[in-house]
């Protein structure tokens, strides 16, 4: 919601002819809007895998989970998979740097008169904005497949950690890109890097009870916090507190937001 | 009118063991169109990047505009447009919303946008197929495109790399008749580069031709033709740069080759 709201001023002010730079931002996020819309075959192919998670884990672990004492194993699963599909949307979203690269398209906005750090802005904007909406469409997807949010009115609060995940993903994704030439090293950063985050953030699993070791790593993923406060949002049960997990992931957002542009100001071609 | 609007001065930019451009200094003049020629891989790409802040010299000086182009981009990029020798249009959006993106980026007025888009699409007759998805159009839709979008905010200075590559004649004839008249009544500056000689000789004011990362002449091209003793400016080039074929340009694959070379090390 609160991220509606902040997009809705951001057109507003750029439809008034308001500051320049936020023209600038406003239509680079425009265009991954543009672009998300019209790849339907891409909207429906990246459901594939949070159904299957939500159907192999949370049907699979389910009736084990609740042996456990654990409870609903598909309330928990929920966030994670929501989670998920949204760092995957936002990683795809900021290594779209390297596409844009090879297409051509990048030496268009990088001799334009507007700051490198405006460009990096509005693509992660734009590509954060992306990645919440598909991470809605999953979250209607659970909905369907029967997971229930405990209280409806902490939705505000699911948009903003979505939204910093997002964010966090997208600016991830464009420091990377932005010392890649081509997309051969992105299957290699998925799987040595996006995947551990993913699988070591307590989106399948929960925190409490793991061996020493896993846990300290898990308590260094940005993504253990954004997860974390998801799942308060929506099931009201946490390992950290959620002021704790909002904290911790926006700084490692700025921090990722600010090396992301440096990299990218650096592009050459 | 004399003012310099372009400086380069030992300008150097070297790919791992591969100079690309070997300490070359050249000035082009306020209001001059400015032909850079020279025979594949001989540096002229990396030149024009160079000017246009999308590479940094290992050494040397450049200035556009008054500005240098190493030390205060944003400055620069505020004063020219440019069109570049391989595709850099979105592919997945249609080409009013290409030369939207452009407008909006380059800060031109809602009204005035509207009004030079429309003008521009006339120019190269593709308003009708404004509103397809440019991966539908055609390689010479493509270009036309570019150039359209390369005018429409006006700029001091445009920068244009083999432009009318792929063009048929009508439509070379009718881009250069409006370049030329911009350039007579806005002072426009264009700098650009073409293996076309026939459209150096109508249009340039100066020449300079640039070989294996050198400049072997600048001059108008009535002084290069009357210096060698030859009739056209073809004759001219092909005698100073001879005949032998070049290898093919250094292409993005080549470069990447050196980086990864570098990145080894």
């Amino acid at each position: 919601m609160s991220l509606l709201v902040a997009l809705t001023a951001y057109a507003a002010i750029a439809k008034c002819g308001g500051a320049k730079y936020m023209n600038a931002i406003y239509i680079l996020w425009l265009r991954q809007l543009k672009r998300y819309s019209r790849s339907r075959a891409r909207i429906i192919g990246s459901l594939g895998q949070p159904l299957l998670f939500f159907i192999a884990f949370g049907f699979g672990f389910g009736p084990i989970y609740s042996k456990a004492g654990a409870g609903n194993y598909l309330e928990f699963l929920g966030p994670g998979v929501i989670t998920m599909a949204i760092v995957f949307t936002a990683m795809f979203a900021g290594i779209e740097v390297i596409w844009d690269r090879q297409f051509g398209f990048l030496k268009e906005t990088l001799v334009a008169p507007v700051s490198r750090f405006n460009i990096m802005l509005g693509r992660t904007i734009g590509g954060a904005t992306v990645a919440v909406i598909q991470g809605g469409v999953v979250f209607v997807l659970a909905l369907i497949i029967g997971f229930r949010p405990t209280n409806l009115a902490y939705l505000p609060f699911a948009f903003i950690f979505m939204f910093l995940i997002a964010t966090f993903y997208t600016a991830f994704g464009t420091a990377i890109a932005s010392r890649l030439q081509d997309m051969q090293a992105f299957p290699l950063i998925m799987n040595f890097l996006v995947m551990p985050m993913v699988f070591l953030s307590s989106a399948l699993f929960p925190l409490a009870g793991l061996p020493k070791a896993i846990e300290i790593i898990s308590r260094a993923n940005p993504l253990t916090y954004g997860v974390d406060g998801l799942r308060w949002a929506l099931d009201g049960q946490s390992f950290f507190s959620p002021l704790i997990d909002f904290s911790v992931l926006s700084v490692f957002t700025l921090i990722v937001l600010a090396i992301g542009s440096y990299l990218f100001s650096k592009i050459e071609i | 009118m004399n003012d310099l609007i372009i400086i380069a001065e030992n300008l150097t930019k070297t790919f791992g063991d591969f100079t690309a451009v070997n300490n070359i200094s050249f000035a082009v003049k306020t209001g001059e169109i400015f032909a850079f020629l020279g025979p594949n891989g001989a540096g002229k790409t990396t030149t024009i990047k160079m000017l246009t802040t999308l590479l940094s010299p290992t050494s040397g000086f450049v200035e556009v505009d008054g500005h240098s182009s190493v030390k205060q981009q944003d400055e620069v990029r505020h004063s020219f447009g440019i069109v570049f020798q391989d595709p850099s249009l979105d592919d997945e959006l249609t080409a009013f919303e290409n030369m939207e993106f452009h407008g909006v980026l380059y800060s031109v007025p809602k009204d005035l946008r509207q009004k030079r888009i429309k003008e521009m699409f006339d120019l190269v007759d593709l308003w009708d197929r404004r509103d397809e998805l440019v991966k539908n159009y055609s390689g010479g839709m493509k270009r036309r495109l570019e150039i359209a979008r390369g005018l429409l905010h006006h700029p001091k200075i445009l920068f244009l790399d083999e432009p009318t590559l792929g063009l048929d004649p009508q439509t070379r004839n009718h881009i250069w008749s409006y370049l030329k008249e911009l350039n007579k009544n806005e002072k426009l500056t264009i700098f650009f580069t073409t293996h076309y000689m026939g459209e150096v000789e109508k249009t340039a004011n100066t020449v300079a031709i640039i070989d294996q990362g050198k400049i072997i002449v600048a001059a108008s091209p009535e002084k290069i033709i009357a210096d060698n003793g030859v009739a056209t400016l073809e004759e001219a080039f092909l005698k100073l740069t001879g005949n032998v074929i070049r290898d093919e340009s250094v292409s993005g694959v080549d470069r990447l080759r050196s980086h990864r070379k570098m990145w080894r090390r």
